[in-house]
This record gives structure tokens, C-alpha cells and sequence, in this order.
């Protein structure tokens, strides 16, 4: 694949990057990326992989854009209202780079067809709004061998992590599961439709979660396989800790 | 007697007292939190064996699953 001179003036700012230049600037182009859940966190996730040039875009949201979405789903806008989320988001991601192919995937993910659709991306951003998921994709995501970079919000905080549990390391590097062993007994509390949430806080975190994605397909700096970040925007202090495997986690014991 | 720091606060204990201890201590719900000890997540199934020693600085992060 030789980059045209469309794409060498679109992209001209990764390039003059020794860690992207041409080479990686046609990794990012190759590069199949499927973004669960396009809200909060899937917006900027889609604005920024897409203007980065990220190739194939996969987006899985079965929801429709409400009102109520717009103070932080910045993908959408007035006019999507009531249209679903993948459509919304397609039209957006085609607006800002054509190079862009969009898969849209206007289903629930769920444990008969979570395999079959992950299967087809080589990494998976997670964004999505409740645990019984989160723990699905991280599952499949496991079995599978993807990479998965996955974010999560509440009121005025966020969390991310890179899961490879699969990957070669000098300790055996954890899954989400490790991290969140089942779903919690009160995760309905948790949900930004029932607690609300500061909308910027998605911009950061899907930002963020964003980076750690290219970061991966660049294989660049280091990434957050064996940690998690914790962000809390009232004291705007953002911490990265370590997140062992836990040895006797069903999903990833025996990689 | 040990002292410990959770969440940035002072407490003692008689004795060092393994993490399922702490959790019931501190009345947290198993399955709701994990439990960062010096900088480092604590794996669910260690919490028996995990004990908590003087000068460890702890903070509960809680799950959170919003997108």
C-alpha cells in the first residue's frame, strides 16, 4: 500500500512523527478497530481514531440518539435525534475521513453472536454502559487473542486499562475480569442515566481510551497492560497503579 | 498495634488482619470495590491471604461501569 498524496497531506502531522511516520501512519490505516458502544466514551473514540486514520471502524450499539445523550455523545448532534446511533455516527466518521470504512453493527452484543462479530477486528475499545457486557467482551476478547482497551465513567471520575492477557510478559498480565470478577449486586446505581455524569468526563476518558488504542496499533510508548488509570476531575488527579493478574480468575488462569 | 492509611485516612489495628478482615471492618460490600494496597490492585481470591502490615496505604476504588 502506498500512501496517496491526499493522504500524505491529510496525515502529514503523524508523519513527520518519528514514532508514526509512514510506516505507522499505514498501520493505523490498516488497522481494524471495533468501538463498543457509541456513547459517551465511543464519541470522541470515533471522532479521534477516525481523523487518525484508523481504516475499519466497527461501531456495535443497538440504541437510538435521545436528547438527553447530547450534553456528552458528541458524535451525535439535534438532528440525529431519534435515529439509531450507528447511523448517526457513520454519517459523522464519513464527514471527517473518507479513507474511514464504517461497519456498522445495529445489534446487542450478545453471547450468540459476540465471537463471530469480535473475530472479524483485531483490537476492541470497550465503551460500553453496564458490566454484564463489559465482562462479555472481555471474555471473548480473551479467548480470542484481542487486544482490548477498555474505559469506564461515573459521576466525575474514570478508570482505563489495557487487557492482553493472552500477550508474553514477565507476570502474567490480568483480564477485566481480574479487575472486576463478576457483575456488582448494585450496578443499576452505576449508569449515567441514573446517576448522571458530567459530560466532559467522557470526552476525557474516551480521549484517553483513544490514545491508548493508537498507541497499541503503533506499539509505541507504554501502554496500560498490567495497570489501570484512575481519574478524578474534582481533584484532577489522575493516578496509574498496578493490576496483577489474579490467579484464579476462570477467564485467564490457564493463558 | 499497626497503623494503616485508607483513602489518604490513619487507622490502627491490634494486629495485622488479612483484607477480607479490613473489608468487613470498613463494612464494604465483597463484589462492589477492589482494594489498592501500595500502589498495587489486590486480586479477589488473595483477600484471606493478603494480610495488611504496619505502614501499608490502602485506597478502595470502586467499580464503575458507565459509557
Amino acid at each position: 500500500m502506498k500512501l496517496s498524496d491526499q493522504q500524505l497531506d491529510r496525515y502529514a502531522r503523524h508523519i513527520i512523527l518519528k514514532e508514526v511516520g509512514g510506516m505507522g501512519q499505514k498501520k493505523l490505516l490498516a488497522a481494524k478497530v471495533l468501538v463498543v458502544g457509541a456513547g459517551g466514551l465511543g464519541s470522541p473514540l470515533l471522532l479521534y481514531l477516525a481523523a487518525a486514520g484508523v481504516g475499519t471502524i466497527g461501531i456495535v450499539d443497538d440504541d437510538i440518539v435521545s436528547l438527553s445523550n447530547l450534553q456528552r455523545q458528541v458524535v451525535h448532534d439535534t438532528s440525529a435525534v431519534g435515529t439509531p446511533k450507528t447511523d448517526s455516527a457513520e454519517a459523522r466518521v464519513n464527514a471527517i475521513n473518507p479513507d474511514v470504512t464504517v461497519v456498522k453493527h445495529n445489534e446487542k452484543l450478545t453471547t450468540d453472536n459476540a465471537e463471530k462479530l469480535i473475530a472479524q477486528y483485531d483490537i476492541v475499545a470497550d465503551g460500553c454502559d453496564n458490566f454484564e457486557t463489559r465482562l462479555l467482551v472481555n471474555d471473548t476478547c480473551a479467548k480470542l487473542g484481542k487486544t482490548l482497551v477498555s474505559a469506564a465513567l461515573s459521576q466525575f471520575e474514570g478508570q482505563l486499562a489495557t487487557f492482553k492477557p493472552f500477550a508474553a510478559s514477565d507476570t502474567p498480565l490480568p483480564c477485566y475480569r481480574c479487575f472486576v470478577p463478576e457483575v456488582p449486586s448494585d450496578q443499576t446505581e452505576q449508569s449515567c442515566s441514573e446517576r448522571g455524569i458530567l459530560g466532559v468526563i467522557a470526552g476525557v476518558m474516551g480521549t484517553m481510551q483513544a490514545t491508548e488504542v493508537l498507541k497499541e496499533i503503533l506499539d509505541i510508548g507504554d501502554g496500560l497492560a498490567g495497570k489501570i488509570l484512575l481519574y478524578d476531575a474534582l481533584s484532577q488527579r489522575q493516578r496509574v497503579i498496578a493490576l496483577p493478574r489474579d490467579p484464579n480468575c476462570p477467564t485467564c488462569k490457564d493463558l | 498495634m499497626i497503623k494503616v492509611y485508607i483513602n489518604g485516612d490513619e487507622m490502627s489495628f491490634p494486629d495485622t488482619v488479612s483484607v477480607t478482615a479490613l473489608m468487613v471492618e470498613l463494612g464494604m460490600t465483597k463484589g462492589r470495590v477492589a482494594l489498592e494496597k501500595n500502589r498495587e490492585i489486590v486480586p479477589r481470591s488473595t483477600f484471606d491471604e493478603v494480610m495488611i502490615e504496619d505502614g501499608d496505604v490502602m485506597e478502595i476504588v470502586h467499580f464503575i461501569g458507565g459509557g
